[in-house]
């Protein structure tokens, strides 16, 4: 599985990778860990004629914890979110879905942005994107931009990326303290893609459920927001009739895919059931 | 493309398409096999190297990424006069059996054990479910590993 | 006075790791001949079609590319793969062309070979050539069996039925209390090793040298030659250091042929490897079986009889060693019980899919899946205790030898040999703690279903006919040991050289196993089946007898005595106060030959018990302990051997759990790569244990050894469905098919609510 020939670029700044993009029109891609990217040029399922490497771009990687929120640069790893002390506090639902991606050494090379910008449905990074509602950064020849999370996955495998933009660094609103939350999902084995994952969060308010995020991975061509179980929970308490609620609102509100590893019915079983017990955990 | 970077403590340089993996590259150019290819889309973990002294993935890395970096192969890992006491290790416990997918679990747990001396049995499971073995089942092998840590934490009492 | 050798027991550390654990192990991808080109195999897209025609113009315009080859450039009449096991003359028809050849059978089957300079470049060629293929429909179950014949002059897609019979099945069932249908499926899937093949080929004009030989180099070279219309002594067949085999590596595939073809047509060495998305449509799948069986069983829980019919999903054409899955299936269904009337037909179904072939263990996985849940359902029935009604079956020592059931066509009798079913059984179960255990059994706890297993099988092995070893008592002293077994990563180097240490009581170091080249011995068989350490350990034996006997009379020349006389210590010759050292004794090295000719199978045997736990709403299995006993006669090398029961446990909970080759109803293969094709990782299966009991020795070899190394894989299937069955028993969840996934648990476990819910509905409506 060699893999087809290609032009490789490996820029100094931002603004000649973008120009390295627009002059190819469309048929250029970014290389940052290639952990995704580069099993799809070894099956010849992409064939970019130039790969433009952003190894060299300086300012991209960096983890900041700030009042009004956490950022992460778009090349930032796996392994530095799970060696950085202050994100365990400063976002607990980011730090345990990274926990489960892939293996020691996809983690040493993937990134936060090339997780994001590849949209694999079943994948954790965008499934906190979406729960948190997080904002992309994005740059390109027209300029920056900001994207919401709930605009910027299209589909499977598809972002509102245009081919000369490059997705630089994600923002997720502040963790309030005393937040309750969980993070559940189902692999085959460790470290596979999820066939199914659940992150949620929620703040008590008189004892009452307030402001509650449900995100869904592997039931849809992208992560979901799943709002029509938070409607069902928002205001109440929650106890096992909630809950009852809250898995049949799930059951009826996704429409998940079958695949050679899971049917239909299954993952959605199986959704309601890790979104249950999501739920449980997170009063504990 | 020129590419120069460290290769077991040598400085290297080579030509390659862009498109040549730093697997290949370190394979075919530069004539060091001891990293194997069993699967070439980044699964398996037998093609594993150290890269600036973390694990990697060779298979899924062009060759033109390694521009200066630090790489170790399981032949830089390797001594002549003895075997090291993590290989030592594997062989006490029996821990390989055709040895394909050898090198990998080498370089990953060497990387790990120098990290984390401390591993625990389900650290250390957890980061070697990145490498596949289909010979001994994975038991000898863990075994070998948490026997060597011995080895690694006595480094930091010099 | 010296103490004798003792080797053989010793869990001695393996020479092989030496290199191996040093990355300087020789495989095949790393051998590399002078102006070398590199090969890739177009492989055909459709699952069956007729081949119209191929243009490669365009590929051959490409910078780097020396030559496509397809039939036209083979030969009028393209060589085919003859069987080399169970060679019948009405399977003939369903010999694999090297090369497509009109048709095209199966999605990978080869179309065309470029030769190029670099593997990118060949495999960019790929691309470039056109395939004409006037598609016909694909035939993928036996269902369809009627929408094409892949064979349009056989008449049928079923290749030959084969039958097992003893006794008179039909009264056993006439006179039984109690009768039992199952329906059972096992998935395909396969050995997966994971180096992939390759080979190396050169041809000089009149030597034609292949690397990358395994497992049977002899027969292999054999058919090349043949093949290649060169005398047998112009081909050398070289095996390198091997990742594994598992019964699939070695066996003549197309591409054993094409690479070396390629060598002589084009006038270099010609290299290829294959890589793991090819390997998944070309090498051996394996164990797709079908099975609607009944039990016949008295009220006590004496099994009577077996009866039924397999199918077995054998793809699209019969391969060098296709038929024994198949026949085993049948033939080994009683395992280590006493059924006296079995009649069983197992039938070679052809589909569009990957060949088969063996896979470790071949036909005995699918069949102890079937035989143990049948043990487990009729226990449930008859409300006998399963450990009891097992107790109540089993062979006695007291009446092996014991045949079991005969095959028809081709002949393949044979015996259990010696075993105590009844004490490895009991070791198990209070190694297992059983009895601790058993109040777990189908109790909820934490979230969790528990559940226990037990079951019991036999392992063949050492098949004959025969194996050589070649000693060589080097004029420097040292022993170079020859062999025909090979090496399949099994440790053959290191067992040999303490079997040959023992034998010639010379020192371990002094000692050299070399092994798997056509060039090496006169006759060799090869490493399957479970037989090197039998089959070439006895070679040993007697070839170190020999070489003892020559050196007595080179000594007895030198001392001036008799042979007789001449005392043997380590490396010296000895008579009375004189003494000669081996180095000594020629200007030649001493050079013996010797043959063990076998046709009597060994039967190790053991028996697992497991402990489950099963989350019902995911259908995630946990096993908690899995134990393991086997009795193998004697042990060589009680490490490697523990080494290869674990791994072959591990397999097994793969195939029982996570490996599945999955294909579209055109015939496409749909799990191409190791993220679709699942197999256990470090953290899945934490907890296996495992004793070797050396209780029966096997009567027929000089070792008294069984052959061992396959059997861990047997149970596995078995143990696991009746384990999840025990944990889900207050609902009454049967699972009859594998792989045990947990959307499978999980929609047995819905299936099974709602039948209590519609029965409960029922009964409120009375």
């Amino acid at each position: 599985m060699k893999l087809a020939a290609f032009d490789y670029a490996s820029p100094a700044t931002i603004e000649e990778a973008v120009a390295l993009l627009a002059s190819r029109s469309g048929n250029a891609k970014i290389i940052s860990g290639g952990q995704s990217l580069v099993p799809m040029l070894a099956f010849r399922l992409a064939a970019p004629e130039l790969l433009v490497d952003l190894k060299q771009l300086q300012g991209l990687n960096r983890i900041d914890i700030a009042e009004d929120g956490v950022r992460l640069g778009a090349k930032v790893r796996w392994c530095e979110i799970e060696r950085n002390e202050r994100l365990k506090g400063a976002h607990p639902l980011l730090v345990e879905a990274i926990r489960h991606v892939a293996h020691y050494q996809i983690r040493n090379r993937g990134t936060v942005g090339g997780s994001l910008a590849h949209a694999d449905p079943a994948a954790e990074m965008p499934g906190i994107a979406i729960t948190s509602e997080a904002e992309l950064m994005i740059v390109g020849s027209k300029g920056k931009r900001i994207d919401k999370a709930s605009d910027f996955f299209k589909g499977s495998l598809s972002t509102s990326l245009a081919p000369d933009e490059i997705l630089t660094e994600i923002k997720l609103p502040p963790w309030l303290v005393g937040r309750r939350w969980a993070f559940l999902e189902f692999a085959l084995r460790r470290g596979d893609f999820a066939i199914a994952g659940v992150a949620l969060y929620y703040d008590m308010v008189g004892g009452n459920i307030a402001d509650i995020h449900i995100g869904a991975i592997g039931v849809g061509d992208r992560p979901l927001r799943l709002h029509a179980v938070e409607a069902v929970l928002n205001g109440r308490k929650l106890d096992d009739v909630a809950i009852e609620d809250a898995a049949k609102a799930a059951r009826e509100s996704i429409d998940p895919p079958s695949d050679i590893h899971a049917p239909a019915e299954y993952r959605r079983a199986l959704l309601t059931t890790l979104l249950a017990r999501a739920l449980r955990q997170s009063a504990v | 493309m020129k590419v120069n970077f460290e290769l077991n403590g040598k400085r290297v340089e080579t030509d390659v398409e862009p498109r040549m993996t730093l697997a290949d590259c370190i394979r075919d150019h530069l004539r060091q096999t001891g990293t194997h290819l069993a699967c070439e889309h980044g699964v398996c973990g037998a093609c594993t190297v150290l890269v600036n002294g973390e694990a990697v993935r060779s298979c899924l890395i062009l060759a033109v990424q390694a521009q200066d970096e630090r790489v170790l192969t399981v032949e830089g890992l390797s001594r002549e006069e003895a075997l090291t006491p993590l290989q030592s290790a594997f062989r006490k416990h029996h821990a390989l059996q055709c040895g394909f997918c050898t090198p990998g679990f080498i370089t990953t747990a060497h990387a790990l054990l120098t990290e984390e001396p401390e591993a625990d049995e389900d650290r250390i499971r957890e980061v070697l479910s990145g490498n596949l073995c289909r010979c001994t089942g994975y038991l000898p092998i863990i075994e070998a590993v948490l026997e060597a840590r011995s080895a690694y934490t006595h480094k930091d009492d010099k | 006075m010296r103490i004798p050798n003792s080797y053989i027991g010793r869990p001695i550390e393996r020479t092989e790791d030496l290199r191996f654990l040093r990355g300087r192990g020789t495989y095949v991808a790393d051998v590399n001949r002078p102006r070398q080109l590199t090969a890739a195999i177009l492989r055909s897209s459709l699952a069956h079609g007729r081949l119209r025609g191929i243009n490669a113009s365009r590929a051959l315009a490409m910078p780097g590319v020396h030559r496509v080859l397809t039939a036209n450039d083979f030969d009028n009449e393209i060589p085919r793969i003859a069987l080399r096991l169970q060679p019948l003359p009405q399977l003939a028809p369903f010999h694999q062309p090297m090369i497509a050849d009109k048709k095209v059978r199966y999605v990978g089957e080869p179309v065309a070979l470029v030769v190029a300079e670099t593997a990118a470049i060949a495999e960019d060629a790929l691309d470039f050539i056109e395939v004409d293929i006037e598609p016909l429909p694909v035939v993928v179950a036996r269902e369809q069996a009627e929408a094409a014949l892949l064979f349009e002059e056989h008449g049928t897609n079923c290749a030959i039925s084969w039958k097992a019979f003893r006794g008179d099945a039909d009264a056993a069932f006439k006179e039984a209390d109690y009768v039992r249908r199952g329906h059972f499926k096992v998935q395909r899937h396969a050995a997966m090793f994971m180096e992939p093949r390759g080979f190396v080929a050169d041809w000089d004009g009149q030597t034609l040298t292949v690397w990358g030989a395994a497992k049977t180099a002899w027969y292999n070279r054999r058919l090349l030659a043949a093949s290649l219309r060169l005398p047998i002594e112009a081909v050398d067949l070289i095996e390198v250091d091997i990742g594994g085999g598992f019964g699939s590596r070695g066996e003549f595939y197309p591409e054993d042929y094409l690479i070396p073809a390629a060598a002589k047509l084009v006038g270099r060495p010609v290299k290829w490897n294959e890589d793991r998305r090819e390997h998944m449509m070309a090498a051996n799948h394996a164990r797709e079986v079908e099975c609607e069986v009944e039990i016949a069983a008295r009220r006590d829980g004496r099994v009577l009889g077996l009866r039924g019919q397999i199918w077995s999903d054998i793809g699209a054409y019969v391969r060098t060693n296709g038929g024994v899955g198949p026949r085993n299936v049948a033939q080994y269904m009683s395992g280590p019980y006493a059924i006296e009337n079995i009649d069983l037909k197992s039938s070679m179904l052809l589909t569009n899919k990957t060949p088969t072939g063996t896979y470790r263990g071949p036909g005995r996985f699918e069949t102890d899946f079937i035989r143990e849940r049948m043990l487990d359902l009729l226990a449930k029935d008859l409300n006998i205790g399963r450990l009891e009604l097992r107790r109540r079956n089993f062979v006695a020592d007291s009446q092996m030898p014991y045949p079991l059931a005969s095959i028809t066509p081709y002949d393949s009798s044979t015996e259990l040999d010696s075993g105590d079913y009844h004490a490895v059984f009991d070791r198990c179960l209070a190694e297992f703690d059983w009895k601790t255990k058993e109040q777990f059994s189908g109790r909820l706890i934490d979230g969790y279903y528990h559940g226990l297993a037990v079951g019991s099988f036999i392992e063949g092995g050492a098949a004959g006919p025969k194996e050589e070893a070649r000693l060589v008592l080097e004029t420097d002293g040292t022993l170079s040991v020859y062999l025909g077994s090979s090496s399949v990563g099994q440790g053959l180097e290191t067992i040999m050289a303490q079997i040959a240490a023992d034998a010639t009581e010379m020192p371990y170091e002094k000692i050299r196993v070399r092994h798997g080249s056509t060039s090496h011995v006169k006759e060799g068989y090869g490493a399957y089946h479970s037989r090197s350490t039998v089959m070439g350990g006895s070679a040993i034996l007697r070839a170190a007898e020999q070489l003892k006997e020559r050196i007595r009379a080179l000594g007895a020349e030198r001392l001036g005595c008799l042979a007789e006389q001449v005392m043997l210590d380590g490396e010296r010759a000895r008579y009375g106060n004189r003494t000669l050292r081996f180095a000594d004794l020629s200007a030649f090295p001493i050079e013996v030959e010797a043959e063990f000719l076998n046709n009597k199978q060994t039967w190790a045997y053991g028996t697992h018990a497991v402990h489950v736990a099963v989350d019902a709403g995911t259908g995630r299995v946990k096993v908690l302990d899995y134990m393991a006993v086997e009795d193998v006669g004697r042990t060589i090398n009680p490490a490697t051997l523990h080494g290869q029961t674990i791994g072959s446990i591990v397999q097994g909970l793969g195939g029982a759990f996570l490996e599945h080759l999955v294909y579209d109803a055109n015939g496409q293969l749909l799990t191409g790569s190791f993220a679709d094709y699942l197999m256990p990782t470090a953290s899945d299966f934490p907890k296996i244990r495992s004793s070797i009991v050396e209780l029966k020795r096997c009567p027929n070899n000089p070792l008294g050894a069984k052959g061992g190394g396959e059997g861990g894989i047997i149970p596995v299937g078995g143990i696991m469905a009746n384990a999840i069955a025990d944990a889900l028993k207050q609902l009454d969840v049967q699972p009859m098919e594998l792989p045990l996934s947990p959307p499978r648990i999980w929609a047995l476990v819905e299936a099974a609510k709602s039948q209590v819910t519609t029965r409960l509905e029922g009964e409120n409506g009375k």
